[in-house]
């Protein structure tokens, strides 16, 4: 979570739509949670109709009227649409639900807000357009007077939408404030009012009218950060193709990518969150079930499409959450290291402790891993400690040709960073390829030699290094659709 | 104090106090004829708890074992009866335990059914088949020389004792200095993090399912030879007993930690408890109350040295 380093301040009319829009951690997402009372504001002030409002939590913030309806939807999915909306206020005499006179007011309810949903079904039978249809109504038979809604059509069909935006301008004409998250330029142009633009958590620029913004304009509002050279690229020469993916895709990915990778090269993957990369890789190693698609490495298919087969052909992931699937908790350091390179050192399934020890020493000092010894356990270990250990796990295999690391730097500090970055030049000097998935912009254009651009589940652009460009790549990363037009 | 009692070695240092203290207090203890009945007594939790152990550190767990005990038990003594080959009868309680084990953990591992539905199933399907296959009488042994197995007493000490100790050192080098041991506790402590690294997870399963079954038949016929039938309801509620050891020996149930001499001690916590009651004539009724009090406290104490590691 970004710090919302200067103070954004913006005022929005009642009965109008506000859009905040940023680059990934650029701070909207921040701004909203202050608005819902998840987090606390440092400074500064919220008012509703002219009274500030002071609030320690979520709860005193729903008491004001203001709800957020967020990414995950907080329904209750064995419940039916009425229960879910009266969920905690049910009508009762004497304890006992009237479940005619319940579903009558949700009914009611719900046809006054042109939601058109039968309250008996249930919840986990809704489409996910659906299932915010619900929220929305949630929000309104609250007595909500600011609704903020973040990413709201990130996984809603186009005809969704559509009925999602004809709420929304149902509920402006009640009055209501809506303030709309959203990555689409599109949506904000059709639906807003008026508009702000976050950059590196500062409010880089508030539109009260949008009728003469332009695209451009706004992905260049974006930007606006300064670049420095902490990055330390030097280049190098590139070897043959080493690995080439052709047309994978799975349930995650429903279509079809492929890219090719030389030897020693940075590969960078950029895009926005959700937009397809993390699931490419999975794909690509065999985390997630491949239907189609292939894998060559060297020219020669790889017959395996799991990770235990993908790891002896030489192609590795460090996973993007490696608190969810990289460490093994209550394991040592050791332990996490050798995981998969002991097969090396062991004979007949028999463990040879002392090279263990010896691997598990080596790379705890290669890669500087803070730790009194291999004994500990890896709980103990500060995120980039752990980041490190999952690296060395990988180095001490043997003959790894491709290195996919996702996310390598999230929630580490700048020292750490920089270490890692200086371990992937010289992996990638020895011949390594490397794919580098990050979600930071300044990370992907310092450190990579070649940039791909995903969005929304493909591959938008192909950048070489000399044609980096930030608003080239932001503008590859931003959906665009052309089915808002009715 | 705190410290000794809270530390790596605080199970065993009660242990030592516990068997202290009863050793003092109860008569005929300490004598060597109620040592050896002591450990012909944990012989069967034993072995079976060397292979729960890994069923737990794996984040599994088996309730089928004492009905496959009392089947493989029966399928030894049916089959030497039919054929006159020893060798063969225990070769068939051995494939039998394997296929259940197999069955149980091809199950969980390929279909991802519950392991408490599937384990609880074939609990049932096993005892079942034991009743039906001996129409739900004991079974005598037949030959003699099966009956022997047990009652041998190589260097003065009963055979059933020396499998339990050879097991006991087996699964302890398999747990700590074998591949598959540390892949069963990478499984326990994250699955998906170990599958990600290039370990097979279903197959480890698998093989720890199959293994469980396989040490089930081991004290099956251990069992059958000692008390010279076949008996279809044998062992009922070993499973429990067998979960209380390996827990009461710091196994946890979340997977990841497991320890083969904190099963030892648990094994032999819960038998000395027994035996000293049996020796004062203590009703077995009072025995179940003492189990249970035993396994709570068990559990508080681990509860308070995992509180006391972490503060660390």
């Amino acid at each position: 979570m970004r710090p919302l380093a200067t103070h954004a301040s913006f005022g929005v009319e009642k009965g109008a739509v506000h859009g905040l829009m940023g680059e990934n951690g650029a701070g909207s997402s921040t701004l909203i949670k202050i608005h819902s009372g998840d987090l606390a504001a440092n400074g500064g002030s919220i008012s509703i109709d002219g009274t500030e409002l002071v609030y320690a939590s979520a709860r005193d913030a729903f008491d004001a009227g203001v709800i957020v309806i967020h990414q995950e939807l907080q329904l209750v999915p064995e419940l039916t649409v009425a229960d879910n909306l009266t969920l905690g206020r049910f009508a009762a005499s004497a304890g006992v639900i009237s479940r005619r006179r319940m579903i009558e007011h949700v009914s009611r309810r719900l046809r006054e807000a042109g939601i058109e949903i039968d309250p008996r079904r249930k919840v986990k039978r809704l489409s996910i357009g659906e299932r915010q249809m619900v929220e929305i109504a949630k929000a309104v038979m609250l007595d909500a007077r600011v609704i903020a809604l973040d990413e709201p059509t990130s996984s809603l069909s186009s005809h969704e939408s559509e009925v999602l935006f004809r709420l929304i301008e149902r509920l402006r004409a009640e009055g209501k404030v809506i303030l709309y998250v959203s990555h689409r330029l599109d949506e904000i142009f059709h639906l807003c009012d008026s508009m702000s633009v976050l950059s590196d958590g500062r409010l880089a620029v508030h539109h009260p009218v949008l009728a003469d913004v332009t695209r451009e304009q706004i992905v260049a509002e974006m930007v606006g950060r300064e670049i420095s050279d902490i990055w330390g690229w030097h280049p190098r020469p590139l070897g043959e193709t080493r690995l080439k993916a052709e047309g994978i895709s799975g349930e995650n990915l429903p279509r079809p990518a492929s890219f090719d990778l030389r030897a020693g090269e940075i590969l960078g993957f950029f895009g926005l969150i959700g937009a397809g990369r993390s699931e490419l890789m999975r794909l690509i190693f065999g985390a997630d079930p491949r239907p189609s698609g292939r894998v060559l490495l060297d020219g020669q298919p790889v017959a395996a499409s799991d990770p235990h087969g993908m790891i002896r052909a030489g192609l590795v992931l460090c996973s993007e959450d490696h608190k969810h699937d990289g460490i093994v908790q209550g394991r040592s350091i050791e332990e996490n290291i050798t995981i998969s390179s002991r097969r090396h050192s062991s004979r007949w399934g028999i463990l040879n402790p002392r090279a263990e020890a010896a691997t598990a020493d080596r790379f705890i000092e290669k890669l500087r891993v803070r730790t009194p010894s291999r004994h500990q356990d890896i709980l103990n270990l500060s995120g980039g400690n752990q980041q490190k250990v999952i690296l060395g796990r990988w180095l001490s295999e043997q003959g790894i040709r491709v290195l996919i690391v996702d996310e390598p730097t999230r929630g580490i500090d700048v020292g750490a960073k920089s270490e890692i970055y200086e371990l992937l030049y010289q992996l990638a000097e020895g011949g390594m390829a490397i794919i580098v998935v990050s979600s930071e912009l300044p990370e992907v254009m310092g450190i990579c030699d070649r940039l791909l651009v995903m969005c929304e589940g493909r591959i938008s652009a192909e950048l070489p290094r000399a044609n980096f460009d930030e608003a080239a790549i932001l503008s590859a990363a931003l959906p665009d659709r052309a089915s808002l037009a009715s | 104090m705190k410290k000794l009692l809270l530390g790596e070695q605080g199970l065993l240092v009660i242990f030592a106090l516990a068997f202290a203290l009863v050793s003092v207090l109860v008569p005929n203890f300490l004598t060597e004829r109620n040592m050896l009945g002591l450990l012909q007594s944990v012989v069967t939790a034993g072995i079976v708890a060397c292979t729960m152990m890994f069923c737990l550190a794996a984040r599994d767990f088996d309730l089928s074992v004492g009905s496959t005990v009392a089947f493989t038990g029966m399928v030894a003594v049916m089959v030497s009866n039919a054929t006159g080959s020893i060798p063969l009868g225990l070769l068939a309680a051995l494939a039998c335990g394997w296929a259940v084990g197999f069955i149980n953990g091809f199950v969980i591992a390929k279909f991802n059914i519950n392991t408490l539905i599937t384990t609880l199933a074939t609990m049932q399907v096993v005892r079942g088949l034991a009743l039906i296959a001996s129409d739900g009488r004991a079974v005598g042994i037949n030959d003699p020389a099966f009956i022997n197995t047990a009652l041998s007493k190589p260097s003065g000490i009963p055979t059933p004792i020396w499998v339990l100790v050879a097991l006991f050192a087996l699964f302890g080098f398999v747990l700590n200095r074998t591949v598959f041991g540390k892949n069963t506790l990478a499984i326990g402590g994250n699955p998906e993090a170990s599958r990600l690294a290039g370990v097979k997870v279903d197959r480890t399963r698998i093989h720890i399912f199959a293994l469980q079954g396989l040490a089930c038949a081991i004290a099956g016929i251990l069992l059958t030879s000692r008390i010279t039938s076949g008996q279809p309801n044998a062992a009922v509620g070993l499973e429990l007993s067998v979960i209380s050891a390996c827990v009461l020996g710091g196994v946890s149930l979340a997977g990841g930690r497991a320890t083969m001499t904190g099963v030892i001690v648990g094994v032999m916590i819960m038998g000395m408890a027994e035996n000293a009651m049996n020796l004062l004539n203590i009703p077995a009724f009072y025995q179940y109350l003492v189990r249970g009090v035993i396994l709570l406290l068990a559990v508080l104490l681990d509860n308070l040295r995992s509180s006391a590691l972490g503060h660390r």
